[in-house]
């Protein structure tokens, strides 16, 4: 994964930079040592087991937690120094249901909308739209606890793009959904990055979200064990396909993070 | 029931230059807090019913059955004899805010869980306007069940000066403020929902009770010497006081200043406990979560 857009100074900027970062919780490491960056318009897959550490690097990266060790930048803005500016610029889907069951549909997008500063005829535009993206047009009178799992996502989605941002955080968000769901959702955030060119960075532990075009980041227990493009990774690993190579790299110690950059 | 597949047609999306964020944007920001915040108080009638009745059940029963039993002096600012119902009335405002306070306090520590709280902490506005216009919601929803108190009360024949209900707003607002910023403080220290129950037993009762919200403080001085000296600690007598004081539109400027200072000092904690970098977030990780 390299960077791609260019600064006015000539220097590469990278939709997200993520450099050195570790993060224990008291004596118990999360992250060690974690660096790959991901450029616009490109999906990524941050790959993990269980407990890999793919939730704490959503944290840091969202500025829910703060950043002890390393940085992160998005689109070149430090989250620790200017995480407003930083913020600005992604979405965020969390593992977690965030949609408040009480309030309605629309009622749960106008205040989103309002956290971002867009309110008024332009929250009511942008809501429409976005409700018709995710196909879920005609609803933005239900109340959230009267939708199914799978519509409750797609809102949330909805929610994260209100804002028009540059780079979209999606964490398990395909958990707990049926086979048509979950390909439902992967399709429009797929399509997301091939029209619109927004940055994609999707947490799952779900291997066969993964296409053969993606860039992966793999996790194991806190560690980076393999970036790159899915061929790359594969090759590297000496696997037959992403699945065996997934399954590899979380079986085998390897002795240092398989790099597959171009 | 699952959900039907979702088609992958896209709006325009295309992703904007930002520009500034300007006073605007802060208003609008303010506003869908502050708007969100009453909706949710809406949709839950048994919280406002429940915040009616508390106050009323003291002031139809508890100061009736009182009345002959406590006599209240002429002390400022009555300049008269007055009913025991009359006299606990600021007390019970107080006690609103209080209880509101608290459960501004429980609804982050409920949010937090859930999950809401984080779709407010990943606002682009910075973080200490985003927990003050958090406060500003829960203020404008206390004042609210405080007025709707104040109406019933009335009915029952217990009148402030009617220019009264004007002159006690900006007291009721800063007395909400600072209570509201001590329940955003300690919602910062409480690690689960279960734990909310030591918030009843260690600050509402004890705040409550150790005020001059029943009984006035020469009363309490004359009882135990000790226990006047817990209300003088206690930052809610002020805040009591400070109503009471505005019901009849006077200022008690020592009341003014603690409940002015309190606000900031919890106002300032609950801002620093809530820094990813420096507070409650450092704390709630070193204390395990989800990798």
């Amino acid at each position: 994964m390299q960077h791609v857009r260019t600064s006015g100074a000539g220097e590469e900027v990278a939709a997200l930079d993520v450099a050195g970062i570790s993060h224990s919780y008291g004596p118990k490491r999360a992250l060690q040592d974690v660096s790959f960056s991901i450029a616009p318009g490109t999906f990524t897959v941050l790959l993990g087991l269980n407990g890999a550490g793919k939730t704490t690097l959503f944290s840091l990266i969202s500025h829910l937690y703060g950043t002890r060790r390393g940085s992160i930048r998005i689109f070149g803005h430090d989250v620790s120094r200017a995480s407003g500016e930083a913020l600005r610029r992604v979405g965020i889907v969390f593992q977690a249901r965030t949609l408040d069951l009480d309030l309605s549909v629309h009622q749960n997008l106008s205040y989103h909308a309002s956290l971002h500063g867009i309110g008024g005829h332009q929250a009511r535009q942008r809501i429409a739209a976005l409700l018709d993206t995710v196909n879920m047009q005609g609803r933005q009178h239900d109340k959230a606890r009267s939708l199914s799992g799978g519509q409750m996502r797609r809102i949330e989605i909805a929610r994260a793009l209100l804002h028009r941002p540059s780079l979209l955080l999606l964490d398990e968000a395909t958990v707990g959904l049926d086979i048509q769901s979950r390909a439902g959702i992967l399709a429009t955030i797929r399509k997301l990055v091939e029209t619109e060119g927004i940055g994609v960075l999707w947490a799952t532990h779900l291997i066969d979200e993964v296409e053969d075009g993606d860039h992966v980041v793999v996790l194991r227990q806190g560690d980076l064990v393999a970036k790159g493009k899915v061929a790359d990774v594969v090759a590297t690993s000496g696997a037959s396909s992403i699945r065996d190579a997934f399954s590899r790299l979380n079986r085998i110690e390897t002795s240092g993070i398989a790099e597959m950059s171009p | 029931m699952s959900a039907p597949a979702m088609p992958p047609k896209v709006a325009a999306l295309t992703p904007v230059k930002f520009e500034q964020f300007g006073l605007h944007h802060y208003l609008v920001c303010l506003k869908g807090i502050v708007v969100r915040e009453c909706l949710r108080f809406l949709h839950q009638r048994e919280r406002f019913i429940s915040s009616l009745v508390r106050p009323l059940v003291w002031l139809f029963i508890f100061a009736a059955g009182f009345r002959q039993v406590l006599g209240v002096s002429i002390i400022p600012p009555y300049k008269t004899y007055v009913l025991y119902e009359v006299y606990i009335t600021p007390g019970l405002c107080g006690m609103i805010l209080l209880f509101s306070g608290m459960q501004s306090s429980l609804s982050m520590v409920y949010d937090r869980e859930m999950g809401n709280m984080r779709t407010l902490l990943v606002s682009p506005f910075p973080r200490w306007f985003l927990l003050i216009s958090k406060m500003l919601a829960g203020v404008a929803v206390s004042i609210a069940q405080v007025y709707a108190f104040l109406i019933v009360a009335w009915f029952w024949g217990v009148k402030a000066p009617p220019l009264g209900y004007l002159t006690v707003l900006p007291a009721l607002f800063l007395s909400g403020m600072m209570l509201c910023a001590l329940g955003m403080l300690l919602s910062s220290m409480i690690k689960q929902l279960e734990n909310f129950a030591g918030i009843m037993n260690f600050v509402i009762f004890p705040g409550y009770f150790a005020s001059p919200a029943l009984y006035p403080l020469w009363r309490i001085q004359e009882a135990s010497p000790l226990l006047y000296k817990i209300c003088l600690a206690n930052p809610f007598t002020y805040a009591v006081e400070l109503i009471r004081f505005a019901f009849y539109g006077q200022v008690d400027w020592l009341s003014l200043g603690v409940v002015a200072g309190c606000t900031l000092l919890f106002l300032a904690a609950a801002i620093i406990a809530y820094d990813p970098s420096r507070g409650l977030m450092t704390r709630k990780q070193d204390t395990g979560g989800n990798a």
